[in-house]
């Protein structure tokens, strides 16, 4: 309905302006609502902030009847779930990168493999979490029977592998796209001066596109620590300390949809918001940090 | 492709009109617990056939509920749990609650066979206390003659996400148990000493299915419709009851308080099965307010008189126990006692005085 009388009526120039403009406000928007959500998260965490003061930061207790609300349960929880999801799933998305990247640029199997593997990206995460639990959980189980851990079969180390499956393709398309990129100048002197494809792969390939495989690492990172549903369903929610590989843990994100929806009492609900607000910031500092570690490995890469 | 999209804006916009259409209508806004929704989607339904009223009923969970009744954005909220002195000094204006059915959580779980397990309040405190952690423990076995106990660990499963069937758990176990007061308390979220935590019934159910030598609890209507085992639990009277829709009503069969906000938790009632409670809508008392009209606010009144006596009967297929005469006198009283202007509604008018005409 609307579009067509300007762009076609008026002169190149006014619709030129116009375009433009409307590119700036879209930019715009997205800083406002970045400032309008932490303003949000901010105001609404305040009685929080006033009530529990910095314990809230290292509590380690979470009970809601009792007025206490420490928020180092699910920080640690997030963290711990996430990088072990990170460690687990490098190998496997670098693995892929290369492969896609290199060995098999072309030709039907590469497309198919390629949206594969995207394909895992659009999979919705209740489905991965209800897989988790159907499939995941058992044969975790079965393992801890057989280490003599107790065989709840949730726990942390469910909750990582689950997110390391979901974060693959995160990592793992942006890697291949900066391996794609590599000049062909760069690895041909390579294999020019003898070496051989592995080699190139390890002196020249890698180290060239060294800052994007890691941006896409963080990438993955931050979709890991913000993850709620998946995770959600293959813990245990245990709102306490990690106690280990197979306890049974909670994550900020977890918690918050978990008892959101009950809660009542102004400080409860406020401590709450408080750590959304502190996933914002963890999120936050994650992304910076990975800028700065790409900007370095990207200069020593120079 | 242009043509069709303008097809489609024009679409939009003519179900917008139709949509706005019929605002003569008369409608009621109620959002709050999930428990009773299947009981109060149909109730709604059946009520808008015979009433020509709608009700729109949002099930965002108790807490929310009462949220919306505080920044009077419904007509009425509902709610398993009741708003407690405390939080009731945030609100404005007096709130009457007016029960309209019970529930009642029950205690499953995995053993090999399946069987019916007599269970003992402070057995079950300490086994959700994590103290009692094998299924062969003898206070188990003592009170299951019979019973093939296996020699198993025992995997507590209790809900991650708050809900009213974990408030009136907790509160159970708080009244029957001194250690669990004191230590873990009564609340729609509790600090679990021990187990995993699942979302919603159907998670604990889940996990409870596939973790064997797990216990867990969950409302009884979830667990009557997917046919699982569940305890049967000693009351005061020193009887195992089973938890059926029969017993959970008998629970309310015992000294109420005028403005029904009680816990029916370890009831007195001889043959009440001791996990039960209340569930109950909410909206002010004085319905003046915001600009309402005498129209709406007698809508309201008359929607949840209509709950209370004639939609009674639509309770027990759908696994709900409905308001014993006790309960519902009171609640009676107390639709009554609501006021438009500081006028009653319902005082001076014949009302069916018991639930006999509603076909009892």
């Amino acid at each position: 309905m609307w579009g067509t009388g300007t762009v076609r009526g008026g002169a190149p120039a006014t619709s030129e302006a116009v375009f433009e403009r409307l590119l700036h406000i879209s930019g715009a928007g997205i800083l406002a609502l970045l400032a309008v959500v932490f303003v949000t998260l901010l105001v609404h965490s305040f009685p929080a902030v006033k009530d529990l003061g910095a314990a809230f930061l290292y509590g380690r207790v979470w009970d809601p009847v009792g007025g206490e609300h420490g928020a180092l349960p699910f920080v640690l929880g997030t963290l711990f779930t996430s990088f072990l999801a990170l460690g687990i799933s490098m190998p496997f998305s670098l693995a892929i990168s290369i492969y896609l990247g290199e060995y098999c640029t072309e030709g039907p199997f590469s497309s198919f493999l390629r949206s594969a593997v995207d394909l895992l990206a659009g999979i919705p995460s209740v489905i991965y979490g209800f897989w988790g639990l159907f499939v995941l959980v058992p044969l975790v189980r079965s393992l801890q029977i057989k280490l003599g851990a107790m065989p709840y079969g949730v726990g942390v180390f469910t909750a990582s592998l689950v997110l390391a499956i979901m974060i693959v393709p995160y990592s793992a398309s942006l890697g291949r796209e900066v391996i794609h990129l590599v000049p062909a100048d760069q690895k041909e002197a390579a294999l020019a001066l003898g070496a051989t494809r592995a080699e190139v792969v390890r002196k020249v390939i890698l180290p060239y596109a060294r800052s994007g495989i890691l941006a896409g690492v963080l990438l993955a990172l931050g979709r890991a620590l913000g993850e709620t549903m998946a995770v959600t369903m293959v813990i245990g929610n245990s709102n306490v300390v990690p106690q280990g590989l197979f306890s049974p843990a909670n994550t900020m994100a977890g918690v918050i949809a978990n008892e959101f929806a009950e809660a009542t009492g102004s400080v409860y609900l406020s401590a709450l918001v408080e750590i959304g607000l502190l996933l914002f910031v963890v999120g936050t500092a994650v992304n910076i940090l990975g800028r700065r570690v790409i900007k370095r490995a990207s200069v020593e890469a120079a | 492709m242009r043509r069709s999209v303008t097809l489609a804006w024009a679409a939009i916009l003519a179900l917008a009109c139709a949509a706005a259409a019929p605002a003569a209508e008369r409608r009621i806004v109620g959002a709050g617990a999930t428990f009773p929704y299947p009981l109060y989607s149909k109730m709604f339904d059946v009520y808008y056939r015979q009433e020509g009223v709608k009700v729109n009923y949002q099930a965002i969970g108790s807490g929310g509920g009462i949220r919306q009744v505080q920044s009077r954005t419904v007509d009425f909220g509902a709610t398993d749990a009741f708003i407690g002195d405390e939080e009731m000094a945030a609100f404005t204006g007096a709130v009457l609650h007016v029960p309209t059915c019970l529930g009642a959580v029950v205690v499953t779980y995995n053993l090999p066979g399946g069987p019916t397990l007599n269970l003992a309040p402070d057995v079950v405190a300490d086994i959700f206390l994590g103290k009692l952690t094998r299924w062969d423990d003898e206070r188990i076995v003592e009170a299951n003659p019979g019973v093939g106990l296996p020699d198993m660990g025992i995997v507590v499963v209790r809900r991650s996400d708050g809900s009213g069937t974990t408030f009136i758990f907790s509160d159970y176990l708080s009244k029957v148990s001194p250690e669990w007061k004191e230590t873990v308390g009564a609340g729609k979220v509790v600090n679990w000493p021990c187990g995993l935590g699942a979302k919603g019934n159907p998670g604990v159910a889940g996990l409870v299915k596939q973790l064997p030598g797990s216990i867990g609890y969950v409302e009884l209507v979830y667990a009557v419709s997917n046919g699982m085992p569940v305890a049967n639990i000693r009351n005061r009277s020193g009887r195992f009851i089973a938890p059926t829709v029969e017993s959970v009503s008998q629970a309310a069969d015992t000294e109420l308080p005028d403005d029904m906000r009680v816990s029916i938790t370890d009831t007195g009632a001889e043959g009440g099965y001791p996990i039960s409670g209340f569930t109950w809508v909410i909206f002010y008392k004085e319905q003046d307010y915001a600009g309402r009209t005498l129209e709406q606010a007698r809508d309201l009144i008359d929607l949840v008189w209509w709950m209370t006596h004639e939609g009674q009967k639509l309770a027990e297929p759908l696994h709900y126990a409905r308001l014993g005469e006790v309960a519902l006198r009171k609640a009676e009283t107390l639709v009554r006692s609501a006021v438009y202007g500081g006028e009653p509604m319902l005082a001076g008018e014949a009302r069916p005085a018991s639930a006999a005409e509603a076909g009892r």
